[in-house]
């Protein structure tokens, strides 16, 4: 008897345009954390899909227990004991938690009988959830509980969890980490998908490390440093983004109780938004997704106009301007989506650049635009900031996430704002390319323009900014200095654990 | 298996190469239609599109192609700018009913007065009465969100009601014996939209369409306005993040089309057609919607497939008197160009693979 719980042998998978798999050998041990690490498009989701039977491998082969395993479907990787938590969830809002749990099962059980299971396993593993309520009405984290049950009702032996806590707040995640320390413990084995390194120095008890589709390396997280591995992640030195520290300039943002109705029928309203914000500074805003970020950014970029002394701009009430007029004065703006929103994704870049910089950067006169004009401006921001296309001339859903971003981020900060406005400005992107955007968001702010990121990514805001605050249910915290922050009071200001308590174990 | 995969950039090649192919399969498909009826189709296809342009009597069809192509492409060319826009102005034949009424109202009301002002006012009311017909719809979106689709559709038959009324009332020839329908503009020189060159059917209208079709060119590619639309057709957030007010579009493409199909009304009624009858319009608002696909959307294609409708219109005439083809057949064969060019267009943004579908 081996205590090998999956061993995964050569696995290779080419798609038409990239090996997403190149001989991928790995082994998870019974009741481990193993962490799979690697940047966007290193494989990891495509090694996953394999075991759990969503993708068929074109080489290798894998063996679960020592015998040959190559499920045919997901329910056939179910059925051998495999389980799964996506990080997109597959839940219907309008029906009950117990409900959505039938709706997954081979053959579910009669529905006072589900109910009672699901309590069961609920306290059993520390994660309280009723089986009567609507999940519309939960939590982010909440939701993810019923995915987690949903696995563990089917008793599974490995457990792969795909990026778990990027919906989560600090509370939130150590009520996850309880649970599969409790899970690792009754020999569960967990295959833990992140690029959240720390958590996985905390959490996990072996890593292996994917780039480009190939593993790279392996180590025990507990005793590598995070630089260490992301280093291995990005196979290069990487360059930590270099700060002066700013004086403290005038006042040149000013919020006032800014309120706004949800602007669709699940949207956020905004609700009392007040801040100040200085020249040369760096505000971090945290929080956990949905809680007013894309409204907070609609209302700053003029996309949705504010009453009368909401914002002040330089002494200016500006609520009521459009994005150009704000452009002209130099308030600019990038939202997170960049396909549809940020930029048109079937438009060329030179389309795009137009798009947004056609004031400052004197790309039209009296409406006549300037195509020449635009062409160079894209080229500049394509020189600049080392985005990866072959032309200017190109679609801009032809580039790559991180080229895009780098692209719509570099649109803006070439356009010399006074005030920028970002929202989730390195998601998506490798680590390469989101160090070159922090550095040139701070670089901006010591050439004295003054910037809010808006980001998930709790490291990142600790990493720029100069003070801190968090959104939660449409309200601004209280602006704290960023500096000597603990995660706890973080944790707090973005709203604890949204009222989900700790089942003691 | 065959299953289509989206290509990473739009195909240039396919993108000119669509309307030629979607020409070709209806020419073959069509062909079989008429082999199907017990028709010759190469001697039907020839009789549809050689006929009227080389045939015998083709000093008569030459000046036919520029009087029934330019209404098509004056309209058309309003409603591609909105259908760039994702505006859906289906109400074109309402609005060309309108244009014609007001047009043909201000020459009547000045009757008998000879005057060079007349025609130019007349020009002006047609495209008046097509701009409020089709800002009803506009009006009704940006204020209470209704479908432009639905309200400018049924506004359609609201104008042939009131077609009917005016030429059974108000603008009835009072010297006209009683039968319904208007006077005769052709016999009113101060209001009679003429051929410049006589005999050649080069009217005001035919003037209006290509100067429509340059406006329309420049403002797609060189105006802020232009730049607006596209965006929006595209991507509507990134057009409203880019400062494009989407109620003020709205009102430009759905009040300019109108305007357009209300000047196309005027020209006609002042011109080929002469008077306002109760069967005054012939579903030109209606052909222009294929007409601006057929043409992608861009203003030199409109051109070329405003002349193909119309040789299509004057040659299946022509199959009818002379080899008896059924009219049905005639706009099958029409429905048809717009089925497959619909269908090659996939091509432009998708590509088709044959063999094993992935998950992915």
């Amino acid at each position: 008897m081996t205590d090998i719980l999956l061993s995964l042998h050569e696995l290779t998978k080419a798609y038409p345009d990239v090996v997403a798999n190149d001989s991928v050998s790995l082994e998870i041990k019974q009741g481990e954390i193993h962490a799979l690490l690697g940047e966007n498009g290193a494989g990891k989701s495509t090694l996953v899909k394999m075991i759990y039977g969503l993708v068929k491998p074109d080489l290798g082969e894998m063996h679960l227990n020592s015998e040959t395993f190559a499920p045919a479907d997901p329910r056939t990787a179910r059925a051998s004991g495999i389980g799964m938590v996506f990080q997109h969830f597959s839940l219907f809002d309008a029906l009950t938690v117990a409900e959505n749990i039938a709706l997954g099962m081979e053959t579910a059980p009669k529905m006072r009988q589900l109910s009672d299971q699901i309590t069961q396993v609920s306290q059993a593993y520390g994660l309280p959830l009723s089986p009567d309520r609507i999940v519309g009405d939960l939590s982010a984290g909440e939701q993810q509980r019923v995915e987690i049950i949903r696995c563990l009702l089917q008793d599974p032996k490995l457990l792969i969890m795909d990026e778990p806590t990027s919906v989560l707040t600090p509370q939130e995640v150590s009520i996850l980490f309880d649970t599969l320390n409790k899970l690792r413990s009754e020999g569960t084995s967990i295959l833990y998908i992140s690029h959240k390194l720390e958590e996985i120095r905390t959490l996990c008890d072996t890593a292996t490390i994917l780039r480009l589709g190939q593993v790279v390396g392996a180590c025990i997280p507990a005793e590598t440093s995070a630089r260490d591995m992301a280093e291995m992640m990005v196979g290069a030195k990487l360059k930590t983004p270099q700060r002066t520290p700013s004086l403290q300039g005038e006042e040149v943002l000013k919020l006032t109780s800014l309120s706004l109705p949800p602007a669709a029928a699940f949207g956020m309203p905004l609700r009392e938004i007040s801040l100040t914000l200085h020249t040369g500074e760096v505000l971090g805003i945290g929080g956990v997704a949905g809680n007013g970020q894309d409204e907070l950014l609609g209302a700053l970029s003029g996309e949705t106009c504010a009453q009368a002394g909401m914002i002040t701009y330089k002494g200016r009430d500006i609520g009521h301007l459009g994005p150009n007029p704000r452009r002209e004065i130099g308030l600019l703006t990038a939202p997170e989506e960049r396909l549809g929103h940020a930029a048109a994704p079937d438009m060329s870049l030179i389309e795009n650049a137009m798009l947004t910089g056609a004031q400052r950067e004197k790309l039209e006169r009296h409406g006549v635009l300037d195509w020449a004009a635009a062409q160079r401006f894209a080229e500049r921001i394509i020189g600049a900031f080392d985005v990866r296309t072959p032309s200017a001339a190109n679609a801009a859903r032809s580039l790559s996430g991180g080229n895009l971003q780098k692209f719509v981020i570099g649109r803006e900060v070439l356009q010399r704002p006074d005030v920028l406005v970002v929202n989730q400005p390195t998601w998506g992107v490798d680590a390469a390319a989101a160090a070159a955007i922090r550095q040139a968001l701070l670089d901006l702010a010591a050439n004295g323009a003054a910037v809010i990121v808006i980001s998930q990514d709790l490291d990142e805001l600790m990493e720029i900014s100069d003070r801190f605050a968090a959104l939660n249910e449409g309200r601004l915290s209280p602006l704290r200095p960023a500096a000597g922050l603990t995660v706890d009071e973080i944790g707090l200001m973005m709203g604890g654990a949204h009222g989900m308590e700790v089942a003691h174990v | 298996m065959i299953r289509l995969e989206k290509r990473p950039q739009p195909s240039r090649f396919y993108g000119v190469a669509s309307p030629v192919f979607a020409v070709i399969a209806t020419l073959i498909f069509g062909g079989a239609l008429f082999a199907i009826l017990g028709k010759d189709p190469i001697q039907a296809i020839l009789t549809i599109f050689w006929e009227p342009l080389f045939g015998e009597f083709s000093f008569f069809y030459r000046p036919q192609l520029l009087i029934k192509g330019a209404p098509l492409v004056l309209i058309a060319i309003g409603l591609a700018l909105g259908f760039k826009a994702g505006i859906w102005n289906i109400g074109a034949e309402g609005q060309y009913i309108m244009g014609a009424l007001f047009g043909a109202g201000v020459g009547l009301a000045f009757y008998p007065m000879e005057s060079w002002i007349i025609f130019p006012l007349m020009v002006l009311a047609g495209a008046f009465g097509g701009w409020v017909w089709a800002m009803i719809p506009g009006v009704l979106k940006v204020k209470f969100g209704t479908n432009e689709i639905l309200v400018s559709l049924m506004l359609v038959y609201v104008a042939e009601q009131f077609l009917a009324s005016m030429s059974l009332g108000l603008l009835k020839n009072p010297e006209g014996f009683g039968f319904p329908g208007s006077r005769n503009l052709q016999q009113y020189p101060s209001a009679h939209n003429a051929d410049l060159v006589t005999g050649t059917g080069m009217h005001w209208g035919v003037v209006a369409a290509l100067i429509a079709v340059i406006f329309a060119y420049v403002l797609l590619t060189r105006h802020r306005l232009g730049f607006a639309i596209r965006v929006t057709g595209e991507a509507p957030r990134a057009a409203k993040f880019g400062g494009v007010n989407p109620t003020r579009l709205v009102l430009f493409c759905l009040g300019l089309s109108g305007a357009l199909a209300g000047l196309a009304g005027m020209f006609e009624v002042a011109g080929p057609a002469g008077q306002v009858t109760i069967d005054f319009n012939v579903g030109y608002g209606f052909t222009a919607i294929i007409v601006a696909f057929l043409g992608r959307l861009h203003p030199l294609g409109i051109v070329c497939a405003g002349g193909l409708m119309a040789l299509t219109y004057i040659g299946g005439d022509i199959a009818q008197s002379q080899m008896g083809l059924p009219v049905a057949a005639i706009q099958v064969f029409q429905g048809m160009l717009l089925f497959f060019l619909l269908a090659f267009d996939l091509l432009t943004n998708y590509r088709v693979r044959i063999g094993q579908r992935e998950a992915i």
